[in-house]
């Protein structure tokens, strides 16, 4: 008997030190990351900040590549409206293979070759995408356009929301779907009552990683998008964008320009950053207002 | 493709006691008329042939050991079943004389009349007043006043408005497990059903929120028939006037309670009853 207390007291010792180390090693790291990542952040603003002003959302370029280089106004006004045309698109279509993923496919021979096609598409490199954009929509109209790039993004879109809808609507209790059918409900009322409202939060979560993503997008706007000096809210001319611009200038030789890309890439943050804060601000209304 | 309707069977006014000739006496009619009723999951048949009836508000419990096909039963009376794949139902169904499995049956008019209180409480994550509404809802009702009077109606049926009343629009998680469950039942009641399942309602619950139900469902006898899914013999005979004894998938004996539980004709029923297996 006391052997046998000895011999836990020994397993106990070692579990203790196991996970005493992996606590150890799991702070580290986490300060490891902490540190790079406040590194990062600090270095943008310190660059960032010194050359945004209030300029930076009222001028356009001026073609200077020295001294007063301009303002991006015509490409924070471009990247709007693009993520807003990719989103009108490419998040109702994904939500719809979402929704038809994991509450239609009831064994069909369709929802196989669906998922995998999206896990496919999410995994190609956006800039295939961007010729997929230019050969089926810029070519044929003979010119670059808005809507070939907001299309593009949509493309990218698509499958990062249709696999995020699918998993998050799994997660929400089988018991709500039946308490539903059994006080009469249809399947759609179910999904429009009870399912998605249940898992709004992380459908929005979803649906921000993949305006995010699309956000910060360069390639595919490279070849249908194109990028323009000149302000413009006609989708079907040339459009400028805040990632096209920055690449412009980061890549050019002026080093006023160069500056300028930098203030760029902070609004670009900023503006993910707000963006998500109001999409949020939205979902938890509407879904309030309900209850 | 016409819908056939079921016959309208919104709970109406028990006549009163006095004017039924001795009602134990006389049979009363059958609500749920099942013939040869098998229950198939792909090849399994979980529930074979069986053969019962269900009177008009009385409540009858379902017993037997884990498996034996209690639930499946009650869930193909709603026909819940269907969300199963590979679930499918042989035999015959009737509920107020319509055939539940006939082609053309409206699932939804089947749903309100047949309503159904799980094991585990599972309210909607929303207020209390929007789960109590919700079945209305979908039913058209919009005025304000009408689902008020519905929620604080229900509410009281399921003898839950004296705790739920200043908190109607606060989260129905928030409740104790019990609270839920009698939710869930004042939820159910809102679509006026004639026959409500209840399988296992009890199973999660204490002892004290056990006994709140149990006195619920001796209560709401006057309103609706009900079938109740226990494991609990105690409990089947405090609130059941007749019990089904399921064992694997058949049907063993269905009687009186007071005779099932006194004097069974058959040994395995007594054997369960008894505790010597189960
Ligand atoms: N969805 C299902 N698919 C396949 N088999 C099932 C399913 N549900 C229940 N069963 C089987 O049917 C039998 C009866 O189950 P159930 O009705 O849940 O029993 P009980 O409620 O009496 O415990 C069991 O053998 C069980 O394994
Ligand atoms: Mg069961």
């Amino acid at each position: 008997m006391i052997a046998d207390r000895a011999d836990r007291s020994l397993h106990d010792r070692l579990t203790r030190g196991a996970s005493a180390v992996a606590y150890t090693l799991s702070i580290g790291f986490t300060v490891v990351i902490l540190v790079t990542l406040l590194c990062v952040v600090g270095y943008l603003f310190t660059l960032g900040f010194s050359s945004l002003s209030l300029g930076f959302f009222t001028h356009l370029p001026t073609g200077a590549a020295q001294g007063d280089v301009g303002g991006m106004k015509h490409a924070v006004l471009g990247t709007l409206i693009l993520i807003a045309l990719a989103s009108i698109v490419g998040i109702p279509l994904g939500l719809l293979t979402g929704i038809y993923l994991s509450e239609y496919d009831t064994g069909s021979k369709l929802a196989t070759p669906i998922r995998f096609i999206c896990d496919v598409l999410a995994g190609v490199p956006s800039i295939v995408v961007g010729i997929l954009g230019y050969e089926l929509l810029v070519r044929p109209l003979g010119h670059y356009n808005g809507y070939a790039g907001a299309l593009a993004l949509a493309f990218i879109m698509i499958p990062i929301v249709a696999r995020t809808t699918e998993e998050m609507l799994r997660l929400v209790p089988g018991n709500y779907r039946e308490a539903s059918i059994g006080l009469g409900a249809t399947k759609a009322e179910t999904i429009l009552q009870v399912i998605m409202p249940a898992a709004t939060g992380s459908l929005v979560t979803g649906i921000m990683l993949a305006i995010a993503r699309v956000a910060g997008e360069t390639a595919p706007l490279l070849f249908t998008a194109l990028g323009s000096r000149l302000l413009s809210t006609d989708p079907n001319e040339p459009m400028p964008s805040l990632t096209v611009q920055i690449f412009t200038y980061a890549t050019g030789p002026s080093p006023d320009q160069q500056k300028l890309a930098w203030a760029g890439i902070l609004v670009l943050i900023g503006l993910i950053f707000v963006l998500n804060l109001a999409i949020r601000f939205a979902a938890s209304r509407r879904v309030g207002s309900k209850r | 493709m016409t819908t056939a309707t079921l016959p309208d069977l919104a709970p109406s006014p028990m006549p009163a006691p006095a004017a039924l000739p001795q009602a134990d006496a006389a049979p009363r009619p059958a609500l749920i008329e099942a013939k040869n009723v098998s229950v198939f999951y792909g090849a399994f048949e979980a529930i074979k042939s069986v053969s019962l009836d269900v009177s008009t508000n009385e409540v009858v419990a379902f017993i037997g050991p884990s498996g034996c096909g209690k639930s499946t039963f009650l869930r193909s009376i709603n026909r819940i079943n269907d969300m199963v794949r590979g679930c499918r139902v042989t035999g015959e169904l009737k509920i107020g004389g319509q055939d539940i499995y006939a082609s053309g049956v409206d699932l939804v008019t089947l749903r309100r009349q047949v309503g159904m209180v799980f094991q585990k409480p599972n309210p909607f994550p929303t207020s209390i007043y929007a789960n109590v509404t919700y079945g209305p809802r979908l039913q058209g009702v919009k005025k304000r006043q009408e689902l008020d009077a519905i929620v604080e109606d229900c509410l009281r049926k399921a003898a839950i408005w004296d705790e739920a009343k200043d908190r109607l629009h606060t989260s129905a998680l928030g409740m104790s497990g019990g609270q839920q469950q009698r939710l869930c039942i004042a939820r159910a009641l809102a679509t006026r059903p004639s026959v409500l399942l209840m399988d296992e309602p009890c199973s999660a619950l204490d002892p004290i929120a056990t006994a709140k139900i149990e006195d619920l469902i001796v209560g709401l006898k006057k309103l609706v028939t009900i079938i109740v899914v226990t494991h609990n013999m105690h409990q089947a005979a405090r609130v059941s006037d007749r019990t089904a004894f399921f064992y694997l998938g058949k049907l063993i004996e269905y009687d009186e309670t007071s005779t099932m539980f006194t004097n069974p004709n058959q040994k395995q029923t007594e054997e369960y009853i008894t505790g010597r297996f189960g």
